[in-house]
């Protein structure tokens, strides 16, 4: 079928301005796929329903719109925490800042690296998460990443990796357009968690694909840095085996434009996963979307979604979460939240909560709301002596307080909670 | 210590008189119970004075220690000394009991210009008045009042007084929903921090609790204002004849 004109010309456009990055073998055979996927599907436009909260044409756009490089003016997060760090500047590998890529349990390289070798597990990795996650809903920006990313790491978790992978993605130039695909690759009974903090250039476009075998399991912790004109569209897409664990939380503090999508499919019974994430937006500027789409296809699984979002002064937020029970996964136990805390009455919070169930014998359920500070419990606080900002700051943190205990480190969750608290109160 | 002279006060939203002329002087010591049938104006009273929003004073004034309150922030009538023990304690999930308490005291200690309490101290403090009010280490780490029963609450109330030290203190119906041994405790909380520089205004609907905290003045509300004052006698002929009796003598 051929692509209505306005998506053509806009896919053409970005297309034109970008080369499929150098190489043979199995990465180029996987590209030029994704880009025969890409240039089928069209990049999205606003009259997509999966985009009708979120306008992709900053996304779309051949050049990336500029953005200001933030001056963090305090150590840098996870700073405190033992790890393997891997720093990226504007999306590009930086070997002299990044520890050596070693680590007891783990296997861990450059994609291009794993790229010329012609036979390595990646190969039936790279692209593939990506493209199951196409259907039934299309995911361009996706496609165009597993087609043109420039640099990513490609890691695999043998055993209990001692410590945490902990990816810095630094944003140096104003105009920086980066493509990062990652591929991680949990095996049987196998432990790893990722860390990832940093805006990554004025425009990222990030992949992620995990694939988490039996009884593995994997916990990502991010924030996405908190350039005021940054913009980002991310994909993680995981598929878990029997028995697997897996967590993620992401934690958005300011940026232009967000849009973070997780695809997560269940294929092995009795395995675990929970998506959260927390997002401060405050302008009218701060568009922030979180599209996740979960699927069970196994027997007995149990997913989670909570995700938070605090929005003033005329910020945007979106969530569209779905849950798909596929015929014959019973006992599934399927949760979905999704709440605002409006600051203000400029602010609005767009929520397209889903559920889409085959099975006759699980347990679902899904919830949104929209609120605004609770004047009791302002009037409680303000009444003990605790000025009215602090007292609102406490409030929100208080509501956030939900998503971020879905973080299993404890020590991890604590830091995000101080620095959420120390964030709020430089902005009052 | 508080001096309240003609207060009125309407709602703001609509045109209803609540209070229709309040006078109320608490010396520094003193204990004054307001007692009254439902509706008469008590938690109004409580809430108008301590700032809660909602409320319009059309007339009179307030004073605390000879500082007009009315036009003062709930956090600044508390650094200045009030405090309210809420007829419904509030429960506010994700703000532990400590961070809260801490907070408050550190609030008030900095709108004072007075030094902030160390962590280890606060604990110091904290623990010792807790064990008083039979409140464990698992109720101060849970969130505000949330999971709290009907007395806990009540009890944590008294520990967020005794922990701010305030100098007036107003108790609006804390022996509501207590059984005996819970009374004992709270009333005990109170008498423990009755001194020459702190005054006390207790709320209540029963004779009760005026058994364990003696009131140097009793007051009976009705209709917005107190029709009646007098001693600790009062309040028992209250117990005996219920308010009937009193309105229609006043009336
Ligand atoms: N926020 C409010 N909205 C509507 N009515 C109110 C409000 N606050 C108080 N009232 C009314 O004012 C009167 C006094 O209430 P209250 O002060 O709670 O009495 P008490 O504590 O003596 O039982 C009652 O008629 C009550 O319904
Ligand atoms: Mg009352």
């Amino acid at each position: 079928m051929a692509l209505p004109q306005a998506k053509a010309d806009t896919t053409e456009a970005r297309l034109a301005g970008l080369t499929l990055p150098e190489g043979a073998g199995w990465g180029r055979a996987a590209r030029e796929d994704a880009l025969s996927r890409l240039t089928a599907m069209g990049l999205p436009g606003r009259r997509d329903e999966y985009w009708r909260f979120t306008d992709p044409s900053s996304l779309n756009a051949p050049e990336p719109a500029p953005a200001a490089v933030f001056e963090a003016h305090e150590a840098p997060i996870w700073d405190g925490v033992d790890r393997l760090k891997v720093i990226f500047v504007d999306g590009v590998f930086d070997a002299a800042a990044s520890d050596p890529l070693e680590m007891t349990g783990l296997e861990i390289e450059r994609l291009s690296d794993a790229m010329t070798r012609d036979i390595h597990w990646a190969k039936d990795l790279y692209g593939k998460l990506e493209t199951r996650g196409q259907t039934p809903v299309e995911r361009p920006f996706a496609a165009l990443n597993t087609a043109f990313a420039t640099d990513g790491l490609v890691i695999r978790a043998t055993g209990r990796a001692e410590r945490p992978v902990a990816i810095v993605y630094l944003h140096g130039s104003e105009t920086s357009d980066a493509i990062l695909h990652h591929l991680v690759k949990v095996e049987e009974g196998a432990e790893l968690t990722l860390l990832e903090t940093g805006p990554a250039a004025a425009r990222f476009n990030e992949a992620m694909e995990v694939d988490v075998a039996d009884g593995g399991t994997f916990h990502h912790v991010r924030t996405q840095g908190r350039d005021h004109e940054r913009r980002a569209a991310t994909h993680a897409f995981a598929r878990l085996g029997t028995e697997s664990v897996y967590k993620s939380f992401t934690l958005t503090v300011n940026g232009r434009l967000t849009r973070n999508e997780q695809v997560v499919e269940f294929t092995g019974d009795d395995a675990v996963a929970h998506v959260a994430g927390a997002c401060v937006g405050d302008g009218r500027d701060l568009h922030h979307d979180d599209t996740v789409f979960v699927t069970h296809d196994a027997l007995a699984c149990e997913s989670r979604q909570v995700f938070k979002k605090v929005l003033r002064n005329g910020a945007t937020g979106v969530f569209q979460g779905k849950i798909l029970v596929k015929q014959g996964a019973q006992k599934t136990d399927g949760y979905q939240i999704s709440q605002s805390l409006l600051l203000d009455e400029d602010s609005q919070f767009l929520a397209k909560p889903e559920l889409e169930i085959y099975a006759d014998d699980v347990a679902c359920s899904h919830g949104s709301t929209s609120g605004a500070i609770d004047r009791d419990s302002l009037f409680y606080l303000r009444s003990r002596g605790v000025p009215e900002a602090e007292a609102t700051d406490l409030l929100t943190l208080s509501f956030l307080a939900e998503a971020l205990a879905e973080i299993e480190d404890a020590a991890l969750a604590e830091e995000l909670q101080i620095r959420l608290g120390e964030w709020l109160a430089r902005r009052r | 210590m508080l001096d309240i002279k003609g207060l009125k006060v309407k709602l703001e939203e609509e045109d209803k008189q609540i209070l229709k002329g309040v006078d109320l002087a608490v010396g520094a010591g003193e204990v004054h119970a307001i007692m009254g049938p439902n509706g008469s104006g008590k938690s109004t009273l409580s809430y108008v004075l301590s700032g809660r929003d909602g409320y319009e004073v059309t007339e009179g004034s307030a004073l605390l220690e000879g500082a007009d309150i009315l036009d003062m922030d709930p956090e600044e009538r508390a650094a200045a000394g009030l405090f309210l023990a809420f007829q419904y304690p509030v429960e506010i999930p994700g703000v532990g009991n400590m961070t809260f308490l801490r907070t408050a005291l550190n609030s008030q200690r900095k709108a004072r210009g007075e030094d902030e309490v160390s962590s280890a101290d606060f604990l110091k403090l904290i623990r010792a008045k807790a064990k008083d009010l039979k409140i464990d280490a698992e109720m101060l780490k849970r969130p505000v009042n949330v999971g709290f029963s009907g007395g806990e609450k009540k009890r944590n109330e008294i520990l967020q007084m005794a922990i701010l030290e305030p100098k007036l203190c107003i108790l609006d119906e804390t022996d509501s929903g207590l059984d005996v041994d819970a009374m004992k405790l709270v009333s005990d909380g109170v008498n423990a921090l009755r001194s020459e520089g702190r005054s006390f205004v207790v709320i209540t609907h029963y004779q009760r609790l005026l058994n364990h905290i003696t009131p140097d003045v009793v007051h009976i509300m009705s209709d917005g204002r107190i029709v009646k004052s007098g001693g600790p006698e009062l309040a028992l002929e209250v117990e005996e004849n219920g308010y009937a009796d009193i309105l229609a003598e006043v009336a």
